[in-house]
């Protein structure tokens, strides 16, 4: 017998196309290609006109930041002319504290110009604050999807954070138990409600971060005289990454490298009920890192915006323990308390400006607020409470959900690079999967799934060829 | 939240319900999560009194009706800081001296 999941999951295309306002299916081009640039400008928005909605709005130009006391610590560390200037956006001075205002404010400006009477998003992150102080803003009602308790109702202090400041925009917040099925309840609303579906990753929201790597390419200039020569994002479902380099592009910095970076939370699983609060992190980590990068269709639209294989050059995991210690720094160094999501990034670039020589430019493109809850030492009491060991020690013990090591000394701030060539072979296995069992790609295929990973036709071919063998 | 245990018609409350039973779940869950329902609490205003435990129909922010068992009365939030985590308490401290130390090396100021 049906059940009401599987009723609403059926009728999911139709809710969603009212939803979004969009048709999707004018861009597809086979089972496995579609016109990304054609959805991209389906907005109908030119990017100075993003630059003038977000202004109204309260977002972007967020002070550009040099850390000279954190550069000159990693030079101590670093060996004889080497450790690049590091520098940060800093984002938090967004409305609502983070970058997700870019996103959110193009949203709702969709939203209210669409005349939609409110807008749903599913988050537990600082998307919610996000659209909810724009719907604020342009007097439309919001509801918040969020995926909060483990079945003893304990949240992690982040999200229950997250929670409160929804409401405290006047939102109205659903806090769910674990498990992929908020998904469906967002649909199952959005059918009740008539409201915009304001998705992380529809190309509004992912068109409102290419300011970002705009404003840096810009800034960067100015402060420099050129484009920076690394960009660390911090990544998770792949739109930072993904607007980040987009606006960097645009503003014709194309040489600048994009590193993306997110916690390691290997071993953890996301839909489990045990590991839920043992995460220390809610996002930022590999755990939406990987998966959303292998395939990142498995969005809450029927094409993401958001694809970061696209565009990143180096994808780097740090611990949980390195970024709670650089956290740590940043406040103690630089006079900068934020939050340690948005420090992954800056983690990262701890490590990575070592190996850069001095006149390299190492830009962490993000912070986020922070407070209680969202703060370093609200996540570390908390995972002690839940049974987590933290120690002090050399962060290669560091066990995700069992043990966090916090490093003694900076120079054991050592960031992994992960293997982008096995990324790209996942997701072309991804993209046939989810094709027409035995569709065989077409050459307009094999182009789509070069741009889409980064490569080229021979290493696409090379990788099909394998599978196929497989 | 209050010591109350009778919500009055009007007041701000946070109400409990079932979004899935475990068999109605998604197929793909781990036991652990498999094994129990899909609970959600939203708050809102209370269209009518009722006891903790009861059922109660509230008006949420956005205008919505929904009904569920009363969990609690003007619901609060209590996360903290909490106390100095002891393996960060010497990070600045430390990392400034190290930096003092390096600028003095190189000649410079500290």
């Amino acid at each position: 017998m049906a059940t009401r999941f599987d009723e609403i999951m059926a009728r999911r295309g139709e809710i969603m196309r009212k939803a979004l306002g969009m048709d999707y299916g004018e861009f597809e081009l086979s089972p496995i290609a579609f016109d990304y640039e054609g959805m991209m400008a389906a907005g109908g928005y030119t990017l100075d006109e993003i630059v003038a909605i977000q202004s109204k709005a309260g977002v972007g130009n967020t002070p550009l930041l040099e850390l000279r006391n954190l550069t000159d610590l990693v030079r101590s560390v670093s060996a004889p002319g080497m450790g690049a200037r590091i520098f940060v956006k800093d984002e938090a001075a967004n409305l609502a504290g983070a970058f997700k205002d870019r996103r959110a404010s193009v949203s709702i400006h969709v939203a209210k110009a669409k005349g939609y009477a409110g807008v749903i998003a599913a988050t537990s992150g600082n998307y919610g604050a996000a659209v909810a102080s724009q719907a604020a803003r342009n007097s439309l009602k919001c509801i918040i999807v969020q995926e909060t308790y483990d079945s003893r109702k304990v949240g992690q202090p982040e999200i229950m954070e997250k929670g409160r400041i929804c409401e405290s925009y006047g939102a109205e917040v659903l806090q769910l138990t674990v498990g992929p099925e908020l998904f469906f309840h967002m649909v199952e609303l959005l059918d009740q409600t008539g409201y915009f579906a304001a998705s992380l990753y529809s190309s509004f929201g992912v068109s409102g971060i290419e300011t970002l790597g705009l404003e840096i390419a810009r800034e960067m200039t100015e402060l420099t005289g050129a484009p920076p020569t690394h960009v660390v994002v911090t990544h998770a479902g792949g739109g930072n990454t993904t607007g980040t380099a987009r606006g960097l592009k645009r503003a014709g910095a194309t040489s600048t490298q994009i590193v993306s970076a997110s916690v390691d939370l290997s071993g953890l699983h996301m839909a489990s009920d045990d590991d839920f609060n043992r995460k220390s992190f809610t996002t930022g980590h590999t755990g939406f890192g990987v998966p959303f990068a292998t395939w990142p269709d498995r969005a809450d639209v029927p094409r993401n915006a958001a694809r970061p294989l696209r565009y990143m050059d180096r994808y780097l995991t740090v611990t949980q323990g390195e970024t709670f210690y650089v956290t740590e720094a940043m406040a103690k160094l630089e006079g900068l308390e934020r939050g340690p999501a948005g420090n992954t990034a800056m983690t990262a670039a701890v490590s990575l400006a070592r190996e850069l020589p001095r006149d390299g430019t190492v830009v962490v493109q993000e912070t986020e607020y922070t407070g209680a809850g969202k703060h370093h030492w609200s996540q570390l009491n908390f995972a002690k409470q839940m049974g987590v060991e933290v120690r002090a020690g050399d962060p290669a013990g560091n066990q995700p959900g069992k043990v966090i090591v916090i490093p003694e000394r900076l120079d054991q701030v050592r960031a992994k690079d992960f293997d982008l060539a096995r990324m790209r072979q996942s997701y072309i296995r991804n993209a046939l999967k989810n094709a027409p069992q035995g569709y065989e790609p077409t050459a307009e295929d094999v182009a789509f799934l070069a741009a889409d990973t980064n490569s080229d036709a021979a290493a696409v071919e090379q990788t099909l060829a394998a599978l196929r063998e497989a | 939240m209050t010591d109350e245990v009778r919500a009055r018609e009007g007041d701000w409350v946070e109400v409990e319900r079932t979004l899935l039973d475990p068999a109605d779940r998604s197929k793909n869950l781990p036991p652990e999560t498999a094994e129990k329902p899909l609970r959600m609490w939203v708050k809102g205003f209370a269209l009518g009194a009722a006891a903790l435990g009861e059922e109660v129909t509230i008006e949420t922010m956005t205008g919505r009706q929904v009904t569920g068992v009363l969990s609690t009365i003007n619901p609060g939030y209590f996360i903290t800081y909490g106390n100095p985590v002891p393996e960060l308490t010497a990070v600045g401290r430390d990392l400034r001296a190290q930096l003092a130390a390096w600028r003095l090396s190189e000649g410079g100021d500290v």
